[in-house]
């Protein structure tokens, strides 16, 4: 259960959110402790956890939360930008320069997938980037390991420097590194053997190699399924190697990619690239914000936040702030509102930014009906006369019957338009009086 | 024994002094309050037992100390170390000669270097053994295997890279029945879990394996990374959906891995570890005792003893 579930615990802890007008410092503090169990089960680091719930609650209980009309989305908000601060903020690309020799250094665990990275790296900056690249076989110990990089080099038609014989891997790469620059390479990619982060001698080994070429770039490969123990092997690497970055591998499992987090958040090396496949083409740039849309198992809600502030335009938005206070937010207000919703997409595609949108529960849910409902709606309205629109109150039965004969609606439609009205309007007056207690803060749309 | 017991306990040292640690630390608590519950489900969480196991067995242990009315923190130690020697307690499957071992795993996890350490196992233990090199798939894997068998001394069946794995395992199968061997062990690749025709090729190995392999007991094992975080109860489900699993191997428990995901994985799919990796050579591979694994764990204060 522990991943099929983690979604859903997501959807679960923020829809709860959602539906509260306002919230308090216990809803915050037990959503805390939702995020903190959900993300314990995405295998991302305790004590990273417990720092990143210390955070979140910290700018949660500030008064961007707490003063919101829409104090769960805000809270989500949070959470996410929270995550993408701790997974690295902006991307970082890969740092090479041009007409010099870079050397980059593969380094990590046994099985992280160290010889396949290499040869991907080796394969995407080829392409990407122009560079002519060099692999270079140090993996002395694990049988074989040098003739599969070598497989793989001939698959891509990418030259591997191997020393039959010679058991030394900082020789191996010294002269690699020589070889390479005679030779009109600019990239030497190192492939050195697994090994554990304790292991002092092959450690020793590692620092002797990166003392030797002087790597532009030491590249750690991680399991994208560690589990706990993904904190001590950063720490530990980086310590003595002092790494320029990380890969994460086999992430096109189901893995929730707590590793990840740990790992930056550790480190506070960034993430450069992410292995998906078993392909040699499967390897990505690493984006922090995709991947914490992924751990929390949430839609693109970051880029329809974005949509919807674009959308809405500030001096409005305050002119509606204000009527709403005062009490006086007509059906022409209503209107406004639903035609700017409206614009920033169908129903159906602004769902699709939400998360949870693929779950089961939105499965039965009919997205073009309620597309076909603001239609209707809006042409309700437009056949209201100014007065109407300005009060609603004065609609009686002969107008809501000329309504729903010019709309091309029935009377029972019309009526349940003005209900809703209603019903809003009144919950708007509630929110109203809170909100004068508080200090100014935006006016958002209901439907956030 | 004495001695196997002792080399695992002097390359888990740093597996279990985390642990160790961290579970004497909550002897220092004098009540048995919600600190020293929450302080207890720390520790666990930590050693990668995951949240459910490890909120089960907090739970556990409250009830436990409720029907007993304890309130010292030494007798709450105890209980806890039985609630976990239970959860890892299952009978293990014997098998019966002459055996079809299949190793199936992720990408990674030592697969072919645990079939290599097995065979020298059962080559010491009399046996006669044989290898199937069925990963054609990644790169020199079959190499790899060679190399190993060479090592080790055991006839191996091979292909060539990007051969059918069925066809392989169809002629090791025939090769194992024509020359007696005691013990097959079929190499597969690795293969993500959520890769579904990768594991329905798997299913279709199991299939030839069972209609070939007449007269043969069949085992099927799983390799598992210890330092494996929580996706390793998926492995082990979907693993144990695809091919029927009847024992686990946890390699690289030489790290400082906390390895507790022994106790869900091995509670939840009710599937024995048989093995655990401690290092690099055959005789690093060593028999899983549940008993001894749980006793290691709480074994504080005998390090310094020894050390004298």
């Amino acid at each position: 259960m522990a991943f099929e579930g983690l979604s859903e615990k997501f959807d679960n802890i923020f829809s709860g959110l959602k539906r509260k007008g306002k919230l308090d410092e216990t809803d915050i503090k037990k959503a805390g402790r939702e995020i903190k169990l959900a993300l314990l089960e995405a295998d991302v680091n305790y004590k990273v956890v417990k720092q990143f719930t210390k955070s979140v609650s910290e700018r949660a209980k500030g008064e961007e939360v707490l003063k919101s009309l829409t104090p769960g989305q805000q809270f989500i908000k949070i959470v996410n930008d929270e995550m993408t601060r701790m997974l690295g903020g902006d991307v970082q690309k890969i740092d090479y320069r041009r007409d010099e020799l870079n050397v980059f250094m593969m380094v990590g665990l046994q099985g992280a997938g160290k010889t396949t990275t290499a040869a991907k790296i080796a394969n995407l900056l080829r392409k990407e980037e122009k560079l002519t690249p060099l692999l270079v076989a140090c993996d002395v110990y694990r049988p074989a390991a040098i003739r599969q990089l070598q497989v793989l080099g001939k698959e891509l038609d990418i030259p591997v420097f191997a020393l039959e014989g010679e058991n030394d891997p900082v020789a191996i790469a010294v002269k690699a590194k020589a070889y390479a620059a005679e030779n009109g390479f600019d990239l030497v990619i190192i492939d050195t053997a697994g090994r554990l982060q304790i292991d002092e001698a092959l450690m020793k080994e590692l620092e002797d190699i990166r003392d030797r070429v002087e790597p532009t770039e030491i590249l750690l490969v991680v399991d994208g399924m560690t589990g706990q123990e993904s904190v001590n092997v950063a720490d530990e690497f980086n310590k003595l190697l002092d790494i320029s970055g990380v890969v994460l591998t086999k992430m096109d499992g189901d893995t929730r990619g707590g590793a990840a987090l740990s790992v930056t958040y550790t480190t506070g090396k960034s993430i450069k690239f992410i292995g998906t496949g078993e392909k040699l083409s499967d390897i990505e740039v690493f984006y922090p914000d995709r991947m914490a849309s992924r751990i929390l198992g949430m839609g693109d809600v970051l880029s329809l936040i974005d949509k919807a502030q674009s959308m809405v335009d500030d001096e409005r938005a305050r002119e509606l702030e204000e009527k709403m206070r005062a009490n006086t937010f007509d059906l022409n207000d209503f209107l406004e509102q639903l035609k700017q919703i409206r614009e920033m997409g169908s129903f159906s595609s602004l769902l699709e930014m939400l998360p949870g949108a693929n779950s089961k529960a939105l499965k039965g849910f009919d997205m073009a009906s309620t597309d076909a409902q603001s239609i209707k709606t809006e042409a309700i309205i437009n056949s209201m006369t100014p007065k109407e629109r300005a009060n609603p109150d004065i609609i009686n039965g002969s107008r809501r019957k000329r309504i729903a004969n010019g709309s091309g609606t029935s009377v029972a439609d019309v009526n349940r338009l003005l209900k809703g009205f209603e019903q809003s309007r009144k919950m708007m007056k509630q929110m109203g009086s809170m909100q004068k207690k508080g200090r100014k803060s935006r006016f958002k749309l209901p439907f956030m | 024994m004495a001695s196997f017991f002792e080399r695992m306990k002097d390359r888990l040292s740093k597996t279990t002094d985390s642990f160790k640690e961290k579970i004497s630390h909550t002897l220092y608590f004098r009540k048995l309050d919600e600190d020293y519950f929450d302080e207890l489900e720390e520790s666990l969480i930590l050693s990668d037992m995951g949240m459910e196991t490890s909120v089960k067995i907090v739970e556990e242990l409250k009830e436990r100390i409720r029907q007993r009315g304890t309130t010292a923190t030494e007798e709450a130690r105890d209980l806890l170390k039985s609630i976990m020697a239970d959860m890892v307690t299952v009978e293990k499957k014997e098998m019966t000669m002459p055996v079809i071992i299949m190793v199936v795993g992720v990408n990674g996890v030592g697969k072919t270097t645990t079939i290599a350490k097995l065979a020298q196992k059962y080559m010491n233990e009399g046996k006669t053994v044989m290898v199937a090199a069925a990963d054609t798939f990644r790169a020199a894997a079959v190499e790899q295997l060679t190399v190993w068998s060479e090592r080790v001394g055991v006839d191996i069946v091979k292909s060539h890279t990007g051969a059918d794995p069925a066809s392989v395992i169809f002629d090791a199968i025939a090769s194992a029945r024509a020359k007696g061997v005691d013990i097959l062990i079929c190499d597969t690749a690795g293969r993500l879990h959520n890769k579904v025709n990768l594991m329905n090729e798997l299913s279709k190995l199991t299939r030839v394996i069972d209609r070939e392999g007449e007269g043969f007991d069949k085992h099927n094992l799983l390799v598992v990374d210890a330092t494996t975080g929580q996706n390793a109860l998926i492995q082990g489900r979907t693993f144990n959906d695809a091919v029927h699993l009847d024992g686990i191997v946890m390699t690289k428990m030489d790290g400082t891995a906390r390895g507790g995901i022994v106790i869900p994985l091995i509670s939840e799919l009710g599937v024995p570890v048989e093995y655990i990796g401690i290092g690099e050579t055959a005789e690093d591979l060593i028999p899983f005792e549940a008993a001894d694994f749980i006793d290691m764990l709480y074994d504080e204060g005998n390090d310094e003893a020894d050390d004298q």
